[in-house]
């Protein structure tokens, strides 16, 4: 497979006739919600939606049954989050557990850890945050320094994490850290380990507000905090193989292009249907974007579930997928004039001024737009 | 797009057949007809038709997907225009004649008809190698009905070439033509066919100079080691390459779009982002080749010249967009999700 295979998305008739259910859903569940909610994306917390969502058994599509999950393909996934995306559902609760948590310990975890958490996920009542990034790792995630200690049954954590999204309304953390050596060890000897959020001693959770003042991200400080041994994901040492196994599915979602979708949309209600040529230009170049956009993401969404590893498509896709929710505040604020305010504009300008100020997140979380192009030019085999 | 027996047969002739020289001696006027007779040889030019007109009953993605690999090689002949004839003369039941064809649309051109008797004249411009094809298909409105007439002469020809030095002659016509019939095609709809073939061809093209500039950035060295070593050209390959695979999936949404009914929005969709992406490929590729690729000698600039080309061939960027967005707003903010999902 070279860099640049990307098979037609597989035909799904499953999946299309689950996206008529999921628009009826969503149609009901958000009839109430104005745009300038809508526009958080995933970044929107609901737990109580979240719980419906796994009451219709769209959380955990994909995990095996015997743990409470609905067995359902990749594609059958996608059309849901897509749906869910575009309609800018309050998703972040779950979504973690979802994307990411769920599917680790599925492919690493014990029986018991399996038989634990995985119900409970489906149900859309655990939520995850992960326990990556640190004062000094940020894109150089193999130079962590918190460090597991061992100790007579479980680990001493020691150390901070920083940028955990949601880590003060999540329920467990995924935590990457060191387990033996030294940072100069880089991948070697680090472990993941599962850890109680809500009742871990020894730990602090601190806010670190986002430059628009809301609270998503937090500093976590452990201090000999003890875990017990059945924290430990996978196999001591094994961290680093088992937190990159799964970038393809982190990196190549709806996620990666929609974040923007409720702007757009926004746009296209104040130029109405017969706008003039200058933005109707503007408004299909998006347009033209976003479908061929979906059409990689769903290309890769087949790849997965073919079984494929297809981590240089996944960094093209988001790659390209940042640079087009970053245009869309730009491009929006050039076809509509917000001042002086109107009534018409109102909304429109509240929700621009949101995805603006967010914008720049879109090329640095899950992977800088310079890491992503690197790991593309080692797909090439330049590197 | 998954590659066919269609695609690797088109991938090992092209390559064999396609030269230096040849692409060379096209641009100074030779039409290289060993080419064109190993193409028909194989019948790669009638994936489109319909078994009784001589097709063979290949899907219609895969039949255009043969353009994308004549985009990889610079193809210098009308295989496009040869299947949107065949397309135009089939889908109004006319038979298809052997050899190049070429389209015209009806803009510059009267068909009337006295009686029985059909003639067409005008002035024909920009037609795709009109110099060398064997017929030319017209499709031109008669008392507001879309009608498709064939001409195997009756013109003559103006030499006029594209960026790329392929042919697109003028032709004056005054003529009767060979065949006449109503079609149930609309001169946009022969446009967006006609962008949906450069959006495959477009896709190809870039995908031949990621290979080449990959290739490049790894054998050429300065200050001690390759070009594709330092960052700053490794982030410009990996640039050109996300551009590459934006054009692949525009190509694959053309070839599902002609054929079996002709989607304008996902056709408009194709074409436009294709032409986004060679404009900025082909500017990409010529930065890290540098001042080698500028030269007559090597090779680049068969394909980027047509990259130039094939992204303005039957509307760029501005027209494309346009009309999508058009059909966007026309749908409304509310049902902009569903929109897009059906194109």
């Amino acid at each position: 497979m070279s860099a640049l295979t990307f098979p037609p998305p597989p035909a799904s008739d499953t999946a299309e006739a689950l996206r008529a259910d999921v628009r009826a859903f969503l149609a009901a569940e958000l009839a109430d919600v104005p745009a300038t909610k809508r526009m958080e994306s995933w970044s929107g917390f609901d737990p109580e939606f979240s719980r419906k969502l796994g009451a219709r058994g769209w959380i955990g599509m994909t995990f095996p049954t015997q743990y409470g999950g609905h067995g359902c393909s990749n594609l059958e996934r996608y059309v849901v989050i897509e749906e869910l995306l575009a309609a800018g559902a309050p998703v972040v609760g779950h979504w973690i557990s979802d994307r990411q948590s769920g599917p680790s310990i599925l492919r690493f975890g014990t029986e018991a850890q399996k038989r634990f958490f995985i119900p409970k996920i489906v149900a859309g009542e655990c939520f995850f945050c992960i326990g990556m990034s640190e004062p000094n790792s940020g894109s150089d995630l193999a130079s962590v320094r918190t460090r597991a200690t061992k100790v007579d049954g479980g680990w001493l954590i020691n150390g901070t994490k920083l940028w955990t999204s949601q880590a003060h309304q999540a329920h467990y953390m995924i935590l990457f850290c060191r387990s033996s050596g030294t940072p100069d060890d880089r991948q070697n000897g680090t472990s993941q380990f599962l850890v109680d959020m809500k009742s871990t001693k020894g730990m602090a959770i601190r806010p670190v507000h986002a430059m628009t003042g809301e609270h998503h991200f937090n500093e976590i400080h452990f201090q000999d905090a003890f875990i017990p041994d059945d924290a430990l994901l996978g196999d001591e040492g094994q961290g680093w193989h088992q937190v990159t196994s799964e970038l393809a599915y982190e990196r190549s979602g709806p996620e990666r292009f929609l974040s923007s979708f409720i702007l757009l949309v926004e746009t296209l209600r104040v130029l109405g249907p017969a706008p003039p040529e200058r933005a109707a230009i503007a408004i299909g170049r998006l347009g033209a974007h976003l479908v061929t956009l979906r059409r990689l993401s769903r290309s890769v969404a087949g790849m997965l579930e073919a079984g494929e590893n297809p981590a240089t498509q996944a960094s093209l896709v988001k790659d390209l997928g940042a640079l087009l929710e970053q245009e869309i505040p730009d491009i929006a604020r050039a076809i509509i004039a917000i001042d002086p305010p109107t009534e018409a504009t109102e909304r429109f300008a509240e929700v621009l001024a949101y995805t603006t100020l967010h914008a720049p997140s879109f090329s640095l979380r899950g992977g800088t737009r310079e890491i992503l192009r690197g790991i593309i030019a080692r797909g090439l085999g330049l590197r | 797009m998954a590659d066919s027996i269609l695609v690797d047969t088109a991938e090992r002739l092209f390559g064999a057949i396609i030269t230096p020289q040849v692409l060379a001696a096209a641009e100074h006027g030779d039409f290289p007809q060993a080419a064109w007779d190993a193409l028909a040889e194989a019948g790669l030019h009638l994936g489109l038709l319909p078994e009784s007109a001589g097709g063979f009953g290949v899907a219609p993605d895969e039949a255009l997907a043969i353009l994308r690999i004549a985009g990889r090689h610079a193809l210098p002949l009308p295989l496009a225009e040869t299947m949107l004839a065949g397309w135009l003369l089939s889908s109004a039941g006319l038979p298809v004649p052997d050899g190049p064809l070429t389209i015209a649309p009806g803009t510059g051109l009267v068909l009337s008809r006295d009686g029985a008797k059909w003639h067409i004249a005008g002035t024909a411009r920009g037609i795709a190698w009109g110099r060398d094809a064997a017929a030319l298909v017209v499709l031109a409105d008669v008392e507001g009905c879309s009608h498709v007439a064939l001409l195997s002469g009756g013109y003559t020809i103006e030499e006029r070439l594209n960026i790329a030095r392929e042919p697109r002659n003028t032709l004056v016509i005054d003529a009767v033509p060979d065949a006449v019939a109503p079609s149930p095609h609309s001169a946009l709809d022969l446009r967006a066919a006609g962008a949906a073939t450069r959006a495959l061809m477009i896709a190809g093209s870039l995908e031949r100079i990621t290979a080449m500039t990959t290739q490049y950035a790894l054998d050429r060295s300065q200050f001690g080691r390759p070009i594709g070593r330092f960052q700053a050209v490794q982030h410009s390959v990996a640039t050109l390459a996300s551009q590459t695979a934006a054009a692949l999936a525009a190509a694959g949404i053309a070839a599902e779009s002609i054929l079996p009914t002709l989607r304008l929005p996902a056709i408009a969709a194709a074409k436009a982002r294709g032409a986004e992406a060679a404009g900025i490929g082909a500017a990409l590729a010529h930065q890290i080749h540098g001042a080698i690729g500028f030269t007559y000698e090597h090779t680049l600039h068969f394909h980027t010249k047509r990259l130039h080309a094939w992204r303005d061939e039957y509307g760029g960027e501005a027209e494309w967009n346009a009309y999508l967005g058009r059909h966007l707003a026309a749908a409304g903010a509310d049902a902009l999700w569903p929109t897009l999902t059906a194109i």
